[in-house]
């Protein structure tokens, strides 16, 4: 007799022996809170750049060979540009749908590196980085810093003025390495910037192979890592406990309601990719070394890199004539490798400070920790200062304040306003957990209160005296 | 159009006793479903809800539609109409109501459990035992870091080896190319249409940009920022006497913070109170004094602007008169170092 739901479970069980497994993982449990999902939006937005990107580079012509553009777009026309810069510009305005799903593309991007970024916030704050999930968020991290790095070369192939921009900063922050930076960049380029070509080449095979390949390799590790430990949980009632779990399942539960935010992920960035313009490349024109202009800002997430670069004072480690580090070391290379290793080496710190080096499955509240929540919120609005001077060309046209004075006012805010809000956050917890313990000793006192009126009662005395 | 009225009426009769029968129903099995209990099953049953079911089946079917109008826009639409944004919501709202549809199935439709279970704890039985198996499988062994360094070195040949051909990407460890210069003495200057340039066509106030002629104007060293200033304004470092004929100045346009173009000049409307003129780069906005020799004034750059000699010739064409002061772009491990050729 045929059993339409187990004939094909017995198929697949007997070629693979995968039925326990398979139930095992059918009736995983996951624990209910939004901030949960952060992660999940970045997942789902990684499948929507993966969806979007095979179908771009179906198009796109990974070459610095010059052309000249004939198509629809009139002020281009008769403009020598590369082919790359071409064929973005008619993917834009030549293929049904290319600019959708161009656009598409782009604002994944930045999606995914925005949920990425809130969904580090929410691990943090909440403690979740704790043993035994420290590998978990290592792995993170390396999947924050890869997609930036994603991100860039996706944004420099298009060879368009502002992506030329970007990639001679990013050519002057690799020279900038001490000792090895300079026969680096002739090895990478095969020759000086902009090169004869070949790095355009080498920017697509990574951008459309390797590092997706990376990435795609680094969220199954992250993922197999979370199933292995499971998901960690709030405390909302005495069940929660660090040793008992309480969730819904993947199925029947949980199935449907991830498949929706997915889908939902994916309307959202079609919506934003159909409606919003962003990048439109053929305002910028071609890239040519000598073009620059005012106000150029680059995709979000490198802001703060931008941002490092722009306040960091005139300073060379020259010895003697010799230069041993040049500037750009310091905003491009040193800076976010401080930023990596704080965030990296911080479980081990904070497990070395406060000596707790037990295992956790229940998250803090961030009052919980007041010292790790006050580190994490001067250590955030450190970064976004320096991310909010990235736009300082834009800050002095909205504020009418001279560029040199906002670099002053930012050299000395980036570490007063951190200081500051270290102290007050940290006051801010404590009272918080202040207000709790007087909740909750009300609360003690109101159940006993009852408790004795009723054993009074009981008794069959008056409760009132 | 009477018995329209009635055959309409009577039809609304009907459904409504059939939502009422429907909802009955559901009741009942509602009812028959939690005297039941769980009763063998895995997942506790819960009670048919039609309505929702209907809600899901048109939130699907209108997220087809939208794909179906998704499919018509392509077709019939041409790009110069601009359907870009037709497009994005037509399959965002095939996307988005699927979404709903989902929503509204996990909502009503599926049992939601809330169930517990144990996390996962540590194996120390196990731990052990890969610890001994490890240790056992190398009972035959008598020199274990001899074959561990053995197995090291041969590890990191082999892997040396497979990276090898990494290096025909470009020249290994030479950074000669980045010394070098198209400009040489005698080249001629030419604008961006290889017209060359007459000192006489180079007005103050105004940034121009210059090229090499016959040579690559994409190489970084070749694109010049030319200005003219007062020859009485001009204190230029010693040895540059001459470099600069008329107050006509040539400076590399590349900057040597981060490799952008210097592409603005600023040139005071009232000299006597504002600062300068000066050539500043958009990126990091390092300022560069053109008066004497491009010495950074404001901003990151670590090195002045390289200068190039020049020399008015016979018919009045600017040309190279030698080659740059120094290196050309961003600095690296010692770039003041090294002579530009």
């Amino acid at each position: 007799m045929s059993d339409p739901v187990l004939d094909p479970v017995r198929f697949v069980d007997e070629r693979t022996a995968a039925a326990p497994l398979l139930k095992k993982a059918l009736r995983y449990l996951f624990p209910d809170h939004w901030s949960f999902l952060l992660g999940e939006i970045a997942l789902y937005a990684f499948v929507v750049l993966i969806a979007t990107g095979v179908y771009l580079a179906l198009f796109f012509e990974p070459s610095l060979a010059k052309t000249v553009y004939h198509g629809p777009y009139a002020p281009l026309r008769g403009r020598e540009m590369s082919e790359a810069y071409r064929s973005v510009v008619e993917i834009s305005f030549t293929y049904k749908a290319g600019l959708l799903i161009r656009q598409t593309h782009h604002w994944a991007a930045d999606v995914f590196m925005a949920s990425i970024v809130l969904h580090l916030m929410r691990v943090f704050f909440t403690g979740a980085y704790r043993r035994p999930r420290e590998l978990t968020y290592l792995i993170g991290l390396a999947l924050l810093f890869t997609s930036l790095l994603e991100g860039y070369l996706g944004y420099s192939l298009v060879d368009d003025l502002l992506s030329g921009i970007g990639l001679a900063i990013g050519y002057g922050v690799l020279l900038s390495v001490p000792l090895v930076g300079g026969p680096l960049g002739v090895l990478l380029f095969g020759s000086t910037f902009p090169g004869r070509g070949v790095f355009e080449s080498r920017m697509y095979i990574a951008h459309v192979f390797l590092i997706p390949a990376l990435l795609a390799a680094l969220i199954g590790a992250h993922l197999a890592l979370v199933m292995a430990r499971h998901h960690t949980q709030f405390r909302r009632d005495a069940r929660h406990t660090e040793r008992r779990l309480i969730g819904v399942p993947m199925f029947p539960g949980q199935a449907p309601r991830s498949l929706a935010l997915m889908f939902a992920v994916a309307a959202v960035l079609f919506l934003l990719g159909g409606l919003v313009q962003i990048n439109p490349i053929w305002q910028w024109g071609p890239f040519e070394p000598w073009f620059a202009t005012n106000g150029a800002q680059p995709d979000w997430y490198l802001g703060w890199l931008i941002g490092a670069l722009r306040l960091m004072p005139s300073f060379d480690v020259v010895i003697s004539h010799y230069t041993v580090i040049p500037n750009p070391f310091w905003g491009g290379v040193a800076f976010p490798l401080v930023v990596l290793l704080v965030l990296a080496a911080f479980p081990w710190v904070e497990r070395r400070l406060t000596g707790d080096r037990r295992a956790h499955n229940l998250l803090d509240r961030p009052r919980d920790a007041p010292n790790r929540t006050a580190f994490g919120v001067a250590f955030a609005s450190f970064i976004f200062l320096v991310f909010a001077f990235g736009a300082a060309d834009r800050l002095y046209v909205l504020f009418d304040t001279s560029y040199e004075t906002l670099l002053t006012i930012f050299r000395i805010a980036i570490w007063v306003v951190p200081a500051i809000l270290f102290v007050l956050t940290r006051r801010l917890c404590r009272e918080l957990r202040e207000d709790d313990r007087i909740e909750e000793d009300r609360e003690a006192a109101i159940t006993e209160a009852a408790e004795q009126e009723e054993r009074l009662l009981a008794a069959g005395r008056s409760p009132f005296p | 159009m009477i018995a329209r009225i009635r055959q309409a009426l009577l039809a609304l009769l009907m459904f409504l006793y059939g939502a009422r029968r429907r909802r009955r129903a559901a009741r009942e099995s509602r009812r028959a479903a939690s005297a039941n209990g769980r009763g063998g099953r895995i997942v506790p049953a819960g009670a048919p809800d039609r309505r929702a079911e209907n809600v899901v089946i048109a939130l699907l079917l209108i997220a087809a539609l939208f794909a179906a109008g998704f499919i018509f826009l392509y077709a019939w639409y041409s790009p110069a109409r601009s359907p870009n944004q037709l497009l994005g919501v037509a399959i965002a709202g095939s996307l988005g109501f699927v979404a709903l549809a989902l929503a509204v199935f996990a909502r009503r439709l599926i049992v939601t459990e809330e169930l517990e279970e144990d996390y996962p704890r540590e194996s120390p039985a196990e731990q052990r035992e890969i610890a001994q198996l490890v240790r056992d499988s190398g009972s035959r062994l008598t020199r274990r870091r001899l074959l561990l360094g053995a197995a090291g070195t041969t590890g990191g040949a082999l892997g040396a080896a497979a990276l090898t051909p990494a290096l025909s990407l470009g020249p290994l460890w030479d950074t000669s190319p980045l010394f070098a210069s198209p400009w040489r003495s005698g080249r001629r200057l030419v604008d961006a249409h290889d017209r060359p340039m007459l000192a006489s066509e180079v007005e103050p106030e105004t940034l121009y940009t210059a090229f090499p002629e016959g040579a690559n104007p994409e190489e970084l060293a070749s694109p010049l920022a030319v200005i003219r200033l007062q020859p009485s304004e001009l204190r230029l470092p010693a040895g540059r006497a001459g470099w600069a004929p008329q107050g006509i100045l040539a400076y590399s346009k590349i900057c040597t913070h981060a490799g952008c173009a210097v592409g603005l000049y600023r040139k005071p409307r009232f000299p006597a109170v504002e600062p300068g003129p000066a050539l500043v780069c958009p990126c990091h906005y390092s300022t560069f004094d053109p008066a004497t020799g491009a010495t950074v004034i404001f901003g990151p750059a670590g090195r002045p602007l390289p200068q190039l000699p020049l020399t008015i010739d016979g018919e009045g064409h600017l040309r190279a008169a030698g080659r740059y002061s120094g290196p050309v772009g961003p600095g690296w491990w010692g770039v003041r170092s090294g002579e530009v050729k």
